[in-house]
């Protein structure tokens, strides 16, 4: 019986499983009180890793009073690694080989620097403003979710276009 | 309970989108490229389930884990979505990742998105450093 609800979680899921799971999200966090966004964590990291820091933005964080997104994140990295060791037949490869080389860390430095720098500019990430924001029909966060989709789109442009060049 | 019940509701939301595979760095490419309809099948069905179970807690006005009001928070325009978001963009599709997806991923033990997490951390910090300067 158990095995077979195992197997069940184990084999891939369809969209209209996971994207409905996806979207319960809201209203469970909006439950504990909180409303679902990740890119949030960051700045607390900053925070909590520079606490005599003289940047503002920083230092008006009150990440002790509020630690929630720093445990949030530590749950998604133990779902991850739950999920890929345990939960996942057959187990699907989910980021290219690529990637290890130092060609590869250069991109995700310059990627993560973006996505850093621009999910706290725009004030949220693909969940806050993506899931969070589009489900409690908020303007502002469909601009953001527009312009994260033209930032794509001029990514995606240019580096087909050097790649052509070379 | 404290802030035990956030890391179990991290650790539910981690499971859900790597089985729902939206970490995976070819779904973002075909999701940019157009190539499969998937990720906004996902994302559509997300938004629709949010909106329906928001509208359900204001209708029934269900209240919260301690008793009160569900209050959500309002977002204010402002310039800093648009240029922020574009700036988001490009790195979204040129590493592949968002901030969830970089947690899961590095759970799943792919180590090179450590760089990109690490670098995250650092865009998070040279904007809070120049956010006065920029234009919102």
């Amino acid at each position: 019986m158990i095995e077979n609800i195992l197997n069940i979680i184990r084999s891939p899921w369809p969209w209209y499983v996971s994207g409905p799971l996806i979207g319960l999200m809201v209203p469970a966090l909006l439950y504990f009180g909180k409303s679902l966004g990740v890119s949030g964590s960051f700045r607390d990291i900053c925070s909590v890793s520079m606490p005599n820091s003289k940047v503002e933005f920083i230092k008006s964080n009150k990440w002790k009073e509020n630690p929630w997104n720093l445990f949030f994140l530590a749950g998604i990295f133990i779902g991850g690694f739950i999920t890929y060791n345990f939960l996942m037949s057959p187990k699907i490869n989910l980021f290219p080989l690529e990637f290890y080389s130092l060609k590869g860390a250069i991109i995700l430095i310059i990627g993560g620097f973006l996505v850093g720098f621009g999910s706290r500019y725009a004030g949220g990430c693909t969940s806050g403003h993506g899931i969070t924001g589009l489900s409690t029909l908020q303007l502002p966060s469909l601009f953001a979710i527009i312009s994260f989709f033209i930032g794509g789109f001029i990514a995606l442009f240019l580096t087909d276009f050097i790649i052509n060049l070379i | 309970m404290g802030n035990i019940k956030y890391l179990i509701a991290g650790l539910i939301f981690g499971i859900i989108i790597t089985k729902a595979e939206v970490v995976s760095w070819f779904r973002i490419q075909d999701m940019f490229r157009f190539k499969d309809p998937y990720m906004f099948l996902i994302l559509g069905s997300a938004v629709i389930t949010g909106a329906i179970s928001v509208l359900i807690i204001k209708k029934f006005k269900i209240n919260n884990f301690y008793g009160e009001a569900i209050v959500i928070p309002k977002k204010k325009f402002n310039k800093g979505y648009i240029f922020g978001g574009i700036i988001f963009g490009m790195g979204w599709f040129l590493s592949g990742l968002c901030p969830g997806p970089m947690a899961a991923l590095i759970g799943a033990g792919y180590l090179p998105v450590i760089f990109a997490f690490i670098a995250a951390l650092l865009g998070t910090y040279t904007y809070s450093f120049f956010r006065n300067k920029l234009p919102h």
